[in-house]
Parts: C-alpha cells; structure tokens; sequence
C-alpha cells in the first residue's frame, strides 16, 4: 500500500502561513496593482468612446497604415454598439498592466536564465509549472491573497502570462551568433557592454515576438480572471455562461476576439519597428 | 624582443587536464587520451616567436588547432599551460581589467564569418572598437569612415552589413580591426568564406595595407597558396602540434615531414619559388671592354654561343652572339659594341618564377636577374624554369 500523503493541507497550510505573516507584502501589492489598473482603465473610459477611439485608430495608422486603421474603426464602433465599451476598457487596462509586470519580471529572468546554467535549470520547471496548472487552481491562493476583485485577477494573470517572456528572452540571447559575441569579446567589451548593446539588440525580435505571446496569454486569462471579479470582459462572459445568455455570449466573446486581434496586430508592428535588413 | 612568445602551450579541454598532459608527455597521441580520459587535446606544446611588422601564417587542416592557438593570443580561449608574451607582458596572469584593456588596445582580430554587428550600420560596426573604449561618437565615427575609406568602402557608412556582399562584409570586418589602430591583427581564416576571385582580391588589398601599416598579423588558414603568398613565416600545424615553422620556400623545399610534405603537393609551386632560389652564376661573361677575338675565345672555352655582356660594375648591356663575334674578328673591329643585343629580359630575385614564364618563352636568351641598382645577381636559363616545376631544380636539400 502506498501511504497517504497530504500534500493538499500542506498547500493549504502555507498558504495560511503566508497569509498571516506576509500581509504586509501582500497589502503592499494589492495597493500598487489596484492603483494602477484603476487609474489606467480610468485613463480609458474617462474621455468619450469616440476620442478613445479615434487615438486607437492613429495609433493603427502610423503602426500599420490604412486598412488596419479601418479594421480599428469598424471592430471598435462595434464594440461600443453592444454596449461592451467599458467593459472591454477595463479588460484592457488589466490586460496592460498585467503585461507590465509580466515582462518587467519575466526579461530579467529570461536573461539571467541565458547566462547561467543554474538559474535555466531552476526557471525551467516552474515555467512548465506556471504554464500546466490549471488555471482555475491558482485563482484559488490569488483570491485568498489578494480578496476578491481586480487584483488577484491581474496577479493570475500576469503569473499565467509571464513564460513567454522568461523563455523566448532566453531563447533569444541564446540565439545571438556565438561569433558575434566573441567578436565584442576580442574587442575588449565588459559584459554589460556586450549584453546591453549587442546581445539585447539583437535578440530584441525574439523577445518583442515572446511579448506578443504575454499579451496573448494574458487576454486569454481575463476572462477566468473574470470569476475572481476582475470585472471587464471577463466577468461579461461568466454572467452570459451563469445565466445562459447567448446574446450575451456573442457580445462579449466577440469583444475578446477583437480586442485580441487589435493587441496582436499592435505589438507585432511594434516588435519589428526598426529592425535593420536581414 | 619578439612581439609575440608563445612558450610551451597546451591547450586541454576537459576536467582532468594534468593527465592529458602527462599521457602526452609520455608520448601518447591525441585520439588515445581522447579515448582513454574524454580529455581533448586542443594545442599541444605550441612554440613560436611572431617578430614585429610580420604576418605569421598558422596553417592546418580543420581540427588541427590553428583557430584555437590564436584564440590563446587574446585569451577568448584560456591556455591550459604555458605561457603567452605580448610585448614581454605574460597575459596568462592579467585580470579581467588588463586582458580588456589588452584586446581594446593592443590586438584587434579579423573573423571567419565576419561576425558583424547585423542591428549597427557599417560605420557604427566599423567604429566599434572605438566605442568599447568610449572614445567619443564624433571621433570614432570619423575614425571608422576613415577605416573604411581605406579598405574601398567608401560611401556605404550608413547601410547595414545584411545589404553588402561576402567580400564586402569582410572588408567591415577588416576596417573594423583597423579603426582601433592596434599593434596586432588576429586573423581567423579570414577570407576562406570568400569566392576564390574575391579572396585573391582581398589577399593583395591586405598585403597592400601591410606594406604601409607595418602590422604584426597572425593568420590562421587552411589554404597553403594563402599561406605561403601571405606568410613571412608559416607554422604548420596537426594534430595540436606545430610540426614546422619557416618561410613560404624553406617549407615547400625542405618539408620537415611526410605530413607537411603531402600538405604541399598541389601547391602552384611557380608562385612561391623565386627567381633567386632559382638562378645560377652564367658560366662564363664578357666584358663590354674586351674586343671582339677575347670574347670569341671565352664563349669557345666555355662552349656558349651566347654570352652576356656586363659593364665594370657587373651590370648587363645585353647579349652577343658568337657568329657576329666571327665577323667582327674578321674585320678586325676593335669593339664589340656594333653587335649587342640589348633585349634582355631582366627580373628582380623576389619575383616568383610564375612571372618569368612569359620572358622565358619569347627567347632563348637567360633571364637576367638583377638587384635594385641593376646590378647582376645571376640568370635563370629556360631549363631551370622547367626544372621548377618538376621539383628536381636542385632546390631540394641542397
């Protein structure tokens, strides 16, 4: 017979554990997190939906050029016709700030893990961790952390989104050409030299490509996000799957959609935005 | 003092170097300790001196060790053993600190694959070095158009290296190891990634720089026809080990063994030897003084229908023929002068016999060769040129 263990009450009991003895940290993040979700979806809803949108659409136009300025106006009238504007402005605002943090965690990791063997072997199974949990399983801890709200929201968010970022970081510094750093080498760089302007640089498409990937995945989580009352899009589709509400449904999973389109297209421009011929 | 000492280098890759090395004290080849400890045996025993304003040649096949050996001159590749001098400075003991100060200032080196920096404009590429050592941008800038001037780049400072070609990127990488203005240039089979056309252009544009910049360069390469056009002195190397060091000619016409002798079969041998490996003193000359029954005589005694005629200070007028001789005896002329034939072909003693060729098929008269003052040093009759080429030119050995 195999014995029992109990790895559940384990679980359970260090998360009571950091419950009372972190609070401070954990007030501390609730406050920061809160501030700026609310602040920017505030930015957002603050000025009529037309001037939101017409920003989106120059935004669109001096990324992209015309046809995708279209596309911005078409699918956000839309969005605002079913009545999913501030909805889909606070999704936004999560989705931003989410990112944020994902990436400003997930980069410097991502290049430590390229420089040291030891750091890779420890990021890479809580990456695969971060990224298989189920991700109705950490909403769990976030809501006992964090309440119920915008907060444990962002925080699952950001920690479902951020591999992406670790990985393909680390991917691409471990890319750069093995010449080329030898060559800065040979030229008697320091190696913040050599990973600020030669390495970074150059694995910047990599790194812009595993962003877009964060945003991705982040958008992707809101709308489970919206069951922790993360408000937005998210908490839209729960109602519509709670009540039954096909209408419902459509509005708000169509807003998903092309608010994900919009993000994509965006961090895509900008991620090949100055990259020198091949 | 050398510029360069490399003194009883190992190079060991492997975790237990200290029984590699005394495996291969004991006589033991590489591929037995490769298989007995996993320890790989990069460079064995490398000794050479590189003396000032030379280009050093170190030549082998791939996986000989060559690229690793002058990795240890700039310590990219820490040496196991030994020790290597830069100006009689061992860089084996520098700290992090100096070695960058060394590879910033003193060496720059030159790459297989160019290894540009494909998100900097040429310029900013070429200027690099520069930067490393924060020399301000206005400065390095102008310094590295100016670098780039001088290897024919002219004009493409603000494309990036993905727009030029092979040869062309080469030359960035070139200018880019002379906007530093080190003492040293590391070269690491620098052109072998060109088309044969473009290397050969490269090879006279680096030798034509070297007249003028006065570099100390080892270069690393698997080409002998590059090694021995290049090198003021070629070290051979197989297996880790050098197995010769020498010039272009003392390599092709004295192999210190079966391995460096098989090395230089196909190498175009017309292009390393030169005439004055290959000449002789002309068996008998006359002198523009003598007349015309002296000179007669001398060619009789020495069996020669032509013979060359050499001032006093042994410079060549031309060359006469005996049958004019004849006539000019029986008109009693008193000078030779009348019949010298002042075509004579005339070659310097550097110039490679590949050169001598075109003379030599023209006519039948010796090519004179002579040094700078015109003054002769000896001939290189048609034979010895077909000699050359065979390898029986009496070269060999003696």
């Amino acid at each position: 017979m195999v014995p029992e263990i109990p790895l559940g009450r384990w679980v359970a009991d260090l998360v009571d554990f950091l419950r009372d003895n972190l609070a401070f940290l954990f007030d501390a993040i609730t406050w920061t997190i809160s501030g700026l979700v609310s602040g920017l979806q505030w930015a957002f809803n603050f000025p009529p939906s037309l001037v939101t949108i017409a920003l989106f659409i120059l935004l669109a136009f001096w990324l992209r050029g015309a046809p995708f300025a279209l596309y911005t106006l078409l699918a956000f009238l839309l969005i605002d016709s079913v009545g999913m504007w501030q909805a889909t402005m606070d999704t936004l605002a999560l989705v931003l700030i989410a990112t944020l943090f994902a990436v400003a965690i997930g980069v410097p990791v991502g290049i430590l893990a390229a420089r040291n063997a030891l750091v890779h072997a420890i990021v890479r199974p809580i990456l695969d961790f971060m990224q298989t949990l189920p991700v109705f399983i950490y909403l769990l801890p976030a809501i006992m952390f964090f309440g119920i709200g915008t907060v444990p929201g962002a925080v699952a968010t950001l920690v479902f989104a951020m591999p992406p970022a670790v990985r393909l970081t680390n991917l691409g510094i471990r890319q750069v050409d093995a010449e080329v750093v030898e060559a800065a080498h040979a030229f008697g760089a320091t190696p913040n030299q050599i990973l600020f302007r030669v390495q970074f640089p150059l694995a910047l498409p990599t790194i812009m490509a595993g962003i877009n990937q964060v945003i991705m995945l982040a958008l992707s989580m809101v709308v489970i996000a919206g069951m922790a009352g993360a408000g937005g899009l998210g908490s839209q589709v729960v109602r519509s799957v709670s009540t039954v509400n096909i209408g419902l449904g459509a509005e708000s999973g169509i807003s998903v959609v092309i608010l994900a389109i919009f993000l994509d297209r965006v961090s895509e421009a900008l991620s090949t935005r100055g990259q020198p011929p091949a | 003092m050398s510029k360069i000492r490399v003194d009883g280098v190992y190079k060991i890759f492997g975790d237990d170097p200290d029984t590699a090395l005394k495996m291969l004290k004991e006589g033991a080849s590489k591929a037995e300790i490769q298989e007995k400890t996993g320890q790989v045996v990069g460079v064995n025993n490398a000794s050479f001196n590189v003396e000032e304003g030379e280009i050093f040649v170190i030549m082998g096949l791939s996986g000989s060790g060559k690229s690793t050996v002058v990795r240890l001159l700039n310590r990219l590749i820490e040496p196991t053993y030994g020790t290597v001098e830069i100006d009689g400075e061992d860089i084996t003991k520098m700290n992090p600190e100096q070695l960058r100060a060394l590879r910033s200032r003193k060496m720059s080196m030159v790459f297989q694959r160019f290894a540009l920096f494909p998100h900097r404009t040429v310029v900013e590429n070429a200027s690099y070095g520069l930067e490393v050592h924060r020399v301000p941008e206005a400065e390095r800038i102008e310094r590295g158009s100016e670098s780039l001037k001088r290897v024919g780049l002219e004009g493409w400072d603000n494309n990036y290296p993905g727009e030029l070609s092979g040869g062309m990127q080469q030359r960035v990488g070139l200018a880019r190891a002379l906007a530093v203005d080190s003492d040293i240039m590391l070269m690491d089979e620098a052109f072998s990634a060109l088309d044969p056309l473009i290397r050969r252009e490269m090879q006279d544009q680096l030798l034509g720089l070297q007249s003028e910049l006065k570099k100390t360069i080892v270069f690393i390469t698997h080409d002998l026809n590059e090694a021995m056009k290049l090198g003021d002195h070629i070290a051979v190397m197989r297996d880790g080990a050098i197995v010769q060091i020498g010039t272009a000619e003392d390599i092709l016409t004295n192999p210190a063994d079966d391995y460096v002798a098989s090395f230089i079969e196909d190498v175009d041998r017309t292009r390393v030897i030169i005439a004055s490996s290959v000449m002789r003193n002309p068996r008998e000359t006359v002198g523009a003084a003598d007349g015309p029954t002296v000179a007669l005589r001398k060619m009789k005694d020495a069996q020669l229908s032509e013979c060359l005629v050499l001032d006093r200070d042994r410079k060549v007028v031309g060359v006469v023929r005996d049958d004019d001789l004849a006539r000019l005896s029986r008109e009693r002329a008193e000078s030779i002068e009348s019949v010298i034939n002042t075509d004579v072909p005339r070659s310097a003693p550097d110039a490679p016999i590949a050169d001598l060729y075109a003379a030599a098929a023209e006519t039948t008269i010796p090519i004179v060769i002579e040094n700078e003052d015109g003054r002769m040093l000896g001939i290189v009759p048609r034979v010895s040129l077909l000699a050359a080429l065979s390898g029986e030119d009496g070269t060999n050995g003696s």
